[in-house]
């Protein structure tokens, strides 16, 4: 099995907080991952850390064997086409529709044509069931809305990893399976994600692991089925919401 | 009173390598030409009416003043060579300088201030791209190009407002006055005064870029971050034009 990223002893503090003292773990290629934890435990920190968004104080964050925590700014960018992030809010750019929106990373990274372009965003859009918001803005759009636009421009460029920061928080039942199946389709094309959420039975559906943060460490690492099946006490705090 | 200094002097030497990182991204490609574009047309274009309102205003006023004044001394006639140079010298570039401050200075740090706290400018970055490039270099490089050409035409339309009120209130003909202008103005004044828009576009565009970059606290700190680059930047256009008026005038007379 192939891990495509791993990450290593990682801590991080914000000042003299600590919010990650011990990080360990690997993502394998093609898998979804799930990453729970409380509120503040820092699981959006870990996934801005993954992709730079944040630095991080120790440890080592390796994609494909190559260490990606210690690159400059601009030599992160290439390992962002490939690494994505979806952003919890869409942090959609709101002076622009939502075409300029999923088209941007392709203006960007490719050397597509214009209608190449509107082609692939349309395909995008098919995808997660918003081929009739294309010419909106971003006000125009409801939270669900914003969170699905903002999903497919994380896909544009095809990554290899797709971070998702609680992409079905907020969300009604209905949003919610969209969103997930969404992700189930990424999935089957092979590609890998980590999946940060509240959302116990989301995570269930989707995840082939799950791993629980707890105070700065991974509490809890197995299948779907170690999870359902752990004693720990406070594995088991999880599985009440499940 | 000494951690208010040392916090100061970070904050100075924070500015200074935001100063650097811009240059770098402007004079390394990729360019994006079609946002500079977009940025002319609304920092430029935007403050076309007001730059000529306060322009021709000031030029009024000011041939009314003088003219008034030294019409008790006979000296009616150096009304247009008075007007013109302080005009073109100081007087434009000055207004139209604080003028960019308050309208693009504060509109610059609000917008990407708001763009922080709703985490566009990290998704920017987690797209693979600069936020600097997208963000910073077409919006200086758009100031830096707008303030001078409208700087030149407030000084242009102030020079016209005062033909207008020399003609009217002091019965001095128009080919006299535009005679006496030119005979005053040297290019060096139109020159000077555009290096010194140039160094106040830097300055407002700098400022409110690198506040918009740290703002937080949510709305609260976007108002305070357009706030804070008005009085910040129109307080460094004050002193810095007393500096650069000397040297100006060391060099061109």
């Amino acid at each position: 099995m192939e891990q495509i990223l791993t990450i290593k002893k990682l801590a991080k503090y914000f000042d003299t907080k600590m919010v990650h003292e011990d990080v360990n773990f690997s993502l394998i290629k093609g898998e979804t991952l799930g990453l729970l934890g409380h509120s503040g435990t820092g699981k959006s920190v870990l996934l801005r850390s993954i992709i730079g968004l944040e630095s991080i104080d120790r440890g080592e964050i390796l994609y494909r064997n190559q260490r990606i925590d210690n690159l400059t700014e601009e030599e992160l960018f290439s390992i962002r086409t490939k690494v994505s992030y979806a952003f919890q809010s869409g942090a959609l750019f709101d002076s622009i529709s939502v075409f300029e929106n999923i088209a941007y990373p392709l203006f960007e990274h490719t050397k597509m044509s214009e209608q190449e372009v509107d082609a692939k965003v349309m395909q995008i859009l098919k995808i997660v069931n918003m081929e009739h918001a294309r010419e909106l803005m971003p006000s125009d759009l409801s939270g669900g809305m914003q969170k699905r636009v903002g999903l497919a421009r994380s896909m544009a460029l095809n990554p290899e990893i797709l971070l998702y920061d609680e992409p079905t928080a907020g969300l009604d039942p209905i949003n919610v399976e969209m969103v997930l199946e969404v992700m189930r389709r990424f999935k089957e094309q092979g590609f890998s994600g980590i999946f940060v959420t509240h959302d116990i039975p989301a995570a269930k559906k989707i995840c082939d692991r799950i791993i629980i943060l707890d105070k700065g460490k991974v509490r809890f690492q197995g299948s779907v089925a170690d999870f359902d099946n752990s004693n720990d006490e406070f594995v088991k705090t999880f599985q009440i919401f499940d | 009173m000494l951690s208010k200094l040392k916090d100061n002097l970070i904050l100075v030497g924070d500015i200074f390598l935001f100063f650097k990182e811009f240059v770098r991204c402007a004079v390394t490609g990729p360019f994006y030409w079609s946002r500079l574009m977009d940025q002319i047309v609304h920092l430029g274009m935007g403050s076309l009416s007001i730059t000529i309102v306060i322009g021709t205003v000031t030029g009024l006023v000011m041939t009314l003043q003088f003219g008034f004044g030294l019409e008790k001394f006979g000296g009616t006639l150096y009304v247009p060579a008075i007007v013109s140079i302080s005009l073109l010298r100081e007087l434009a570039p000055i207004f139209t300088s604080l003028l960019i401050a308050g309208r693009i200075g504060s509109g610059m740090s609000a917008e990407i201030g708001a763009m922080n706290v709703t985490q566009q400018v990290d998704a920017i970055r987690a797209l693979g791209t600069s936020p600097i490039r997208v963000l910073v270099v077409p919006r200086v490089v758009a100031t830096m190009i707008s303030l001078p050409l409208l700087a030149t035409l407030s000084g242009f339309m102030g020079i016209m407002g005062g033909l207008v009120i020399a003609n009217v209130e002091f019965n001095m003909p128009p080919g006299f006055y535009v005679n006496k202008v030119l005979n005053t103005i040297k290019l060096a004044d139109v020159f000077g005064s555009m290096f010194k828009c140039s160094f106040f576009a830097i300055v407002i565009s700098i400022l409110a870029c690198y506040r918009g970059f740290q703002t937080k606290d949510g709305t609260w700190g976007v108002g305070n971050a357009a706030t804070w680059v008005v009085v910040r930047s129109s307080i460094i256009i004050l002193i810095s034009d007393f500096f650069l008026s000397k040297i100006l005038i060391l060099m061109f007379g």
